[in-house]
């Protein structure tokens, strides 16, 4: 892809996050945070790459490496968003 | 794949530019090669089902933080998120050559299980550190995959594409070859996607630190400071830009050098920053975090990383400006440090000793059984003396009474955003009961109690009133307005994360109830009894 195109992209996703995240309910800006750590995480897809690739053994034991990194923020990240969402319960109803 | 008759120049496998000549008929004797012409993985990248896959995937991610604006829908929203990473994970292994499947599902379920059993085990108190230290890997792993790419850009696809090709001579040996160039775009981006991410770790390492404990919280203060974080910023973007320019073969010590000024960095930036703080630093973190796989995302021309980058780094970004808001604070003053500095010193200081009223669990209790409104204002305190699940049952036993208990939270109430939400939804409390600063401000006047137990500056009337105050023009609880205003702290001493003397403590109609949170309000459950 060019450079305009991604840049473009870029520029009208950072737009959608803007509005997206004003509308997260304060009560819930923990679990936003623990939730965007997750996803951020979607970097393992160049670890993966890398891994991937076994002509240069260096950047393969990197990608192995954050491919570690990475889903230790992937599972640990989901999971402890999932335990903190299913705490936020209504009132019951008496 | 086209056949093409190239005339390859002599110099062809030492020079990383290669001019090739095409001819359809080759003079017979002529020094003349039959080439395969290869395009480059980048332009393969472009196959219109992947790119599908992660755009699919980088909607899923909006869609898991637009679920989040209830906590109805959050959980379906946390659900899109892990779908969103699934298609990303199982697109970049379905389309790329593989070498060994096995050590990728060994690393993945080496980093899974160990953050299942953290996510697991963490206290919810302790969230602040655990975001901190999450962010610090997003950072490291953001500069691995840097210095990946950097070491094998074949497998990246960011080698100049017209200069990846294969030759077949006539005499059937077959030479091929990459120029092992990498384009100045592509290293400028790579180059800011370590910085960023290596900023990212060293920064959240300290945040993870100071706010852990394992650090003191107070400012370290170097001394002209902003002029070694000016200069450190300045060697960055000279760094990135030689990068950039240089030869193939003078990269590495370049990016070397980048790499470490980073780090570096990231660790002057948050050591002079105080534990008051920290809730701005860890969403600033948040923000870098994000900035660092969008700078990944650009380099692998990637949308998902892009379009996740992008939410994260606002998401960071808003979080901060909510932050430094709540305590009326710039973003500019936070990031320069030393607040908090002088804490310690207000402490020390000779106050006048006025007069306050003290009182007992069971006078509490009396009067929050006759009141029927009670607004309740939890702070970090709480949290720290375990008293949110006593306080719960408290709240419980005044509601079958029939008084009407409503929770107020202020956005630094805890050590990070939604911090203090958390901690009530442990200790089961509903979250229609709890309400934001600018929700439930003016129902203070119609209030008969307001509970105050381990918060003090954000009830604190001086934010108001006075010009001379470190906490000046921070929006506070309107406490005074209550009826009767009951006030939980450990003894008269101690005030603050920002030192300052709280007028609430000697109002007429505050009643101190000087003891440990959690003894006190166990103490008031069980007169209520």
């Amino acid at each position: 892809m060019d450079f305009i195109s991604i840049l473009s992209i870029f520029v009208l996703a950072c737009f959608v996050g803007y509005y997206v995240v004003w509308s997260v309910t304060p009560a819930l800006h923990t679990p936003l945070m623990a939730v965007t750590n997750a996803i951020s995480s979607v970097i393992i897809v160049g670890a993966l790459i890398a891994a991937a690739a076994a002509d240069v053994p260096g950047a393969k034991w990197l990608g192995l490496l954050g491919i570690v990194l990475a889903s230790i923020n992937i599972f640990g990240g989901f999971a402890v968003t999932a335990r903190m969402l299913a705490m936020y319960k209504k009132k019951e109803k008496k | 794949m086209r056949r093409l008759l190239l005339t390859i120049p002599a110099f062809v496998s030492s020079s990383p530019v290669w001019a090739l000549e095409c001819t359809n008929n080759p003079p017979p004797g002529s020094n003349l090669l039959l080439c395969d012409m290869m395009q480059a993985i980048e332009h393969q990248a472009v196959n219109p089902w992947v790119a599908l896959a992660y755009l699919v995937s980088g909607v899923f991610f909006i869609l898991a933080l637009r679920g989040l604006s209830s906590p109805a829908t959050s959980q379906a929203g946390n659900r899109f998120g892990m779908i969103g990473m699934l298609i990303a994970v199982v697109t970049t292994l379905a389309t790329h050559d593989i070498a060994n499947i096995v050590e990728i599902l060994i690393a993945i379920a080496v980093g899974g299980a160990i953050g299942l059993v953290i996510a697991r085990r963490i206290a919810m108190t302790a969230m602040p550190e655990l975001v901190a230290a999450f962010h610090s890997l997003v950072g490291l792993a953001a500069v691995l995959v840097g210095w990946a790419a950097y070491l094998n850009p074949g497998a990246f696809g960011l080698l100049e594409s017209s200069l990846r090709f294969s030759a077949e001579l006539y005499d059937g040996t077959v030479i091929s070859g990459a120029s092992n160039s990498i384009s100045p775009v592509s290293k400028v981006e790579m180059g800011l996607g370590i910085a960023i991410g290596a900023i990212t770790f060293s920064g959240s390492v300290i945040a993870f630190l100071k706010l852990s404990g394992k650090m003191s919280g107070s400012p370290i203060l170097l001394p002209v400071r902003h002029l070694i974080n000016l200069g450190t910023l300045a060697v960055i973007i000279v760094l990135t830009a030689l990068f950039a320019m240089a030869g193939p073969d003078q990269t590495l010590p370049l990016i070397v050098a980048l790499t470490i000024a980073a780090f570096v960095i990231g660790f002057l930036l948050i050591i002079p920053i105080g534990g008051a703080d920290m809730p701005v630093v860890v969403s600033m973190l948040n923000s870098y975090s994000g900035w660092a796989a969008a700078a990944m995302g650009f380099t692998l021309g990637n949308t998902a990383m892009i379009i996740t980058g992008a939410l994260v780094g606002s998401s960071g970004a808003i979080l901060s400006y909510i932050m430094c808001r709540a305590m009326n604070r710039s973003f500019i003053s936070v990031i320069a440090g030393g607040f908090g500095a002088d804490a310690s010193a207000g402490g020390g200081e000779t106050k006048e000793q006025r007069p306050y009223k003290q009182g007992s669990a069971a006078d509490a209790a009396f009067m929050l059984e006759q009141a029927e409104k009670v607004i309740i204002i939890p702070g970090y305190g709480m949290a720290v003396a375990q008293a949110q699940h006593a306080l719960r049952e408290m709240a419980d036993l005044l509601e079958e009474k029939g008084v009407e208990v409503k929770y107020a939270i202020h956005p630094v109430a805890g050590r990070m955003p939604g911090h203090m939400n958390v901690l009530l939804a442990e200790a089961q409390v509903p979250y229609e009961n709890v309400f934001e600063l600018e929700d439930i401000n003016s129902e203070f006047a119609q209030a008969d109690v307001a509970f105050i137990i381990g918060a003090n500056d954000v009830v604190n009337p001086a934010a108001k009133t006075d010009k001379s105050s470190p906490i000046y023009g921070m929006p506070v609880f309107d406490v005074d307005k209550a009826k009767q205003v009951f006030f939980i702290k450990r003894s008269m001493g101690g005030v603050g994360y920002a030192g300052v003397d709280n007028d609430v403590f000697y109002m007429d109609q505050t009643m101190m109830l000087l003891s440990d949170a959690k003894k006190m309000v166990e103490e008031i459950v069980k007169a209520l009894d």
